[in-house]
């Protein structure tokens, strides 16, 4: 990479923060709030995202997600709160002052320049020298397989070329903190997973804390760090993707990553019973109430054969009917009447189904047991 | 972190004192045309209102007791029939116009759009001037008319209320052709289909379907033509020869001829409140319909 | 061919004759009366005639050789530039504020500035007049273009306005995200592509301040009189024919601005 000590940002004027690798920058978030009229896009947001992560903010529209992306890019002033890039306040600063990369839903690349003066736009604007300017954006070209397209008008590009324009765009210049607002949504399937990955490659090569916002949750567990889930104003939960899959704290968080089917269980004296039968969990749980419910993945079930493992959980139910879908099958069982879960297993060409109607014995692992307590939103 | 031992909420009154600051420099971009505005256009009208209501001896009505002579009466009927006039002769010829051009090809719309826009953008002087050269005595139109022996004496047309009508119909019908046309492009043509296969003959259909979607471009563009019409000055002058005494052309002698500051101003109080008052209407009408169309 | 059907619900072209018929006549009502001035102004007789008698420049010399009728042309061109210029920076200034704000204000600022737009002109006139009589603006350069400015930013405000909506703000953002002050990426990014709005609104400013003849009628005396001015008395006295000949130049220049308003418009 090129001189990284090198002050390319108007705002270098705070201590350089030297932690792990290039210029990057722990982001702190405290206390942000910010409403519209009786509307609370933000409330009370709190988050700490370090050095070099690639942190994404995962919710549904209207979640608040893109807001406080907007905070961290100075485009929305939150009504208080506070935001630190390493140990500098930034929330008073304008935007061009924060020294970051930003890269957009619909691109926002300039129509009106070529590939390489939409490039050269921000290194321009910090009076880098011509031949250093064309030096540079051929090298961010290469970076994004673009190489010798900077003649090209902006129309004459596919929309994954578009997309690896603003991405070379938004780190050209060396930002310490790139903001990415859901940017591989306007592309097809296949181009979407292929991106994902350049995506994070690119954010492996500079090392740059990255904030990544998309209501995609596959995209979200595929490429980040950490996971913060935001649902109205407020974040949910912070977690790697496999502990926030494994270990919801919400049921929005549960409900919202993959797909989740709920048991309602009684607690008492710290102890949860399933239809009046007991739940082994892996640890004490988090809340004494009453009710509470259990929560489970169709692919953590077994139908088994006989009775509990010592590290299992069982119940019965009653076939209803099994789906084929190739790479695995889906059997529709109700328990106790009328809740119907969903158990999800590997196809084997051997394997003999149990006839709809027949009752089978489910069992999953303590370790994959969770019980959350009711709330009142859902 | 010994900073953090806010009462406060962190930052907010710098963040609120960087909202303002904010609002107010985007405000003041629009501080030269405001000034411009203001001072050329509120603060002036202001001052006819003042005027209207205060002459020597202080307060009184009688700028706006004048209003009832005849006279007045008959120029505040004049205006008001050209103006109903007019536009009824824009719906005649517009609607059916704006119709056909919004169902023409791309090319032939356009075309037609160009012989809209032309008039657009002429000077209005110039159609006026173009007006009397065919309308008056020995203009064109009487020429031909005798040449072909359909008439044997010359027809009055220019310098009186047919003149000014046909000119003001020339000049107002683009006001009402580009809202109405804008209107019928977003119309869906499948409406009609589906009245057809309802059973709704096409010209059941187009009374019935197409008309009402496109009442806000026709309400539109009858206001703006209304409007205009109450209001104008410079075609009725020419074209009218001095018979037609529109509204503002009384304003304008009360002012330039008699030097009366007191009727100019109350003149020109009742038309602005004319004008406000029907456009406000329509505003409100339009308003109460978009929300019960649920827009 | 006529027994095709136009429409959708199977009106054949027959069915619509009337219409097409009424349609024609419509746009030649539009069209024909402006365009016969053209041939009609190289008639050599003082009563206009089509087509006419004997062909001649004469008309075209008699504009040409008239101090007054040169003097009010100067005057005329030199207001709507004024004008262009003046209208189209405040009234791009104050569309691009309020486009952006929040301000709850703004919402009525943009309806007191197309105010102009509503207000019959003669009633702006009077006050214009009333306004100009005491600082002495009336009848000079300045008080024409600072008048015919305040009719013609509402027209500039509504076409750039309309482009700055069509206009992808995250672009400007993105700019400033990239280090770009705020004025500089409204120079370098918005404004490069809403210039043709912004040109389509200096034109319309332009023609509004060359063809306005009320306000100048009751400000503009004397050696400020405008060319619109002059015509409009010398109709009302007598048709002098020499108006053929401005008219046509007129209507020569209409239409070579109004073939620029369709290519800035194609270009959007």
């Amino acid at each position: 990479m090129h001189d990284v000590n090198k002050s390319t940002g108007p705002v270098s004027t705070g201590p350089d923060v030297a932690s792990g690798r290039g210029r990057a920058l722990p982001i702190s978030v405290k206390s942000l709030t910010k409403t519209y009229g009786a509307f609370n896009a933000l409330n009370n947001v709190s988050i700490d995202i370090r050095s070099g992560e690639f942190m994404t903010l995962l919710g549904p529209s209207g979640s608040g997600k893109t807001t406080l992306l907007m905070v961290l890019a100075g485009f929305v002033r939150p009504d208080s709160g506070s935001v630190l890039f390493g140990d500098d306040e930034v929330l008073l600063l304008p935007p061009h002052k924060r020294d970051i990369g930003m890269v957009f839903q619909n691109y926002a690349l300039f129509p009106h320049m070529t590939v390489a003066e939409n490039l050269a736009y921000p290194l321009k604007l910090r009076s880098i020298g011509k031949s250093e300017r064309q030096d540079r954006v051929n090298r961010a070209l290469d970076l994004v397989q673009l190489g010798g397209l900077g003649d090209r008008g902006i129309d004459a590009l596919s929309g994954g070329q578009r997309q690896r324009v603003a991405l070379a765009r938004a780190v050209i210049f060396e930002p310490r903190i790139l903001l990415m607002d859901e940017p591989l949504s306007a592309l097809d399937k296949n181009l979407r997973e292929q991106m994902q990955f350049e995506v994070r490659a690119l954010h492996d090569r500079l090392g740059i804390t990255t904030v990544y916002v998309t209501h995609d949750q596959r995209e979200a567990l595929t490429m980040s760090d950490r996971i913060a889930v935001i649902n109205d104003g407020q974040i949910q939960q912070v977690d790697p993707p496999q502990r926030l899959y494994e270990r919801p704290k919400t049921f929005f968080v549960a409900s919202f990553i993959g797909e989740t089917y709920r048991l309602p269980v009684d607690v008492t004296n710290g102890t949860a019973s399933l239809f009046g039968q007991p739940i082994k969990t892996g640890g004490p749980l988090e809340s004494t109430a009453l009710q509470q419910a259990l929560i489970l993945r169709p692919e953590m079930l077994q139908i088994a054969d006989g009775g509990p493992g010592p590290d299992e959980n069982q119940m019965t139910g009653t076939l209803r009917q099994t789906v084929f879908q190739g790479d695995s099958i889906v059997s529709y069982i109700s328990i106790h009447g009328d809740h119907e879960i969903a158990v999800r297993s590997q196809h084997r060409s051997n394997q003999t189904l149990p006839v709809p109607g027949s009752q089978v014995r489910l069992s999953w692992l303590i370790q994959d047991t969770v019980i959350l307590p009711e709330d009142d939103q859902t | 972190m010994t900073a953090t031992e806010h009462t406060e909420p962190l930052n907010k009154q710098a963040l609120k004192r960087q909202a303002r600051t904010q609002q107010r420099n985007e405000l003041s971009l629009s501080l030269p045309a405001f000034i411009l505005v203001g001072s050329l256009v509120l603060v002036p009208i202001g001052w006819l209102f003042w005027l209207s209501i205060y002459g020597a001896d202080g307060f009184t009505a009688e700028n706006y007791i004048r209003l009832l002579h005849p006279s007045y009466k008959k120029t505040l009927i004049t205006t008001f029939e050209l103006a109903f006039l007019v536009t009824g002769l824009c719906i005649l010829l517009g609607y059916p116009l704006a119709y056909l051009a919004s169902q023409l090809k791309p090319r032939m719309a356009s075309l037609v759009l160009l012989c809209v826009l032309f008039p657009f953008w002429t000077s209005l002087l110039v159609r006026t001037y173009a007006w009397l050269v065919l309308l008056q005595r020995r203009g064109l139109i009487n020429t031909w008319l005798m040449d072909m022996g359909l008439i044997d004496a010359p027809l009055k047309l220019a310098h009186n209320f047919t003149g000014t009508t046909i000119g003001m119909v020339h000049i107002m019908l683009p006001f009402f052709v580009l809202p109405l046309y804008a209107s019928m492009k977003t119309v869906d043509l499948s409406l009609l289909k589906a009245a057809a296969n309802l059973g709704a003959s096409p010209v059941k259909a187009f009374w019935q379907i197409y008309v009402p979607l496109t009442l806000s471009g026709l309400g539109a563009g009858v206001i703006l033509v209304f409007v205009l019409s109450l209001g104008f000055y410079v075609t009725p002058a020419l074209l009218g020869g001095g018979r037609v005494m529109m509204w503002a052309m009384q304003i304008e002698r009360s002012m330039a001829v008699y030097a009366d500051w007191g009727a100019a101003s109350a003149l020109g109080v009742v038309l602005l409140v004319m004008t406000l008052g029907i456009l406000w209407a329509f505003a409100r009408l339009t308003g109460a319909m978009s929300s019960v169309e649920g827009k | 061919m006529w027994n095709k059907p136009a429409t959708d619900t199977q009106v054949t072209h027959l069915q619509r004759l009337w219409l097409y018929i009424l349609c024609t006549l419509v746009l030649l009502f539009l069209v024909m009366p402006t365009l016969l001035v053209i041939p009609m102004s190289f008639s050599d007789s003082r009563y206009l005639s089509f087509p006419p008698e004997s062909w001649s420049l004469r008309w075209y010399r008699a504009y040409f050789s008239s101090a007054e009728w040169l003097q009010a042309t100067a005057v005329s061109f030199k207001v709507a530039f004024l004008t262009m210029i003046l209208a189209t920076t405040t009234g791009t200034l104050a569309s691009y504020g309020l486009h952006t704000t929040r301000a709850r204000l703004g919402k009525y600022m943009m309806v007191l500035l197309t105010m102009p737009m509503i207000i019959p002109v003669i009633l702006l006139a009077v006050g214009i007049f009333l306004t100009f009589a005491p600082v002495g603006l009336n009848s000079t350069i300045g008080g024409l273009v600072l008048a015919h400015t305040v009719l013609a930013i509402p027209l500039v405000m509504i076409t750039v306005t309309a482009g700055l909506k069509n206009f992808d703000i995250n672009q400007e953002m993105v700019a400033r995200s990239m280090g770009a002050s705020r004025p500089w990426a409204f120079l370098t990014v918005t404004l490069p592509q809403i210039r043709n709005s912004v040109l389509s609104g200096a034109l319309l400013a332009f023609i509004i301040s060359l063809d306005e003849v009320v306000i100048a009628l009751l400000i503009a005396g004397g050696d400020k009189a405008t060319l619109t001015r002059r015509m409009f008395l010398a109709l009302r006295d007598e048709i002098d024919p020499t108006i053929a000949a401005i008219s046509t130049l007129l209507i020569v220049f209409s239409i070579v601005m109004l073939a620029l308003s369709q290519f800035l418009q194609s270009k959007k």
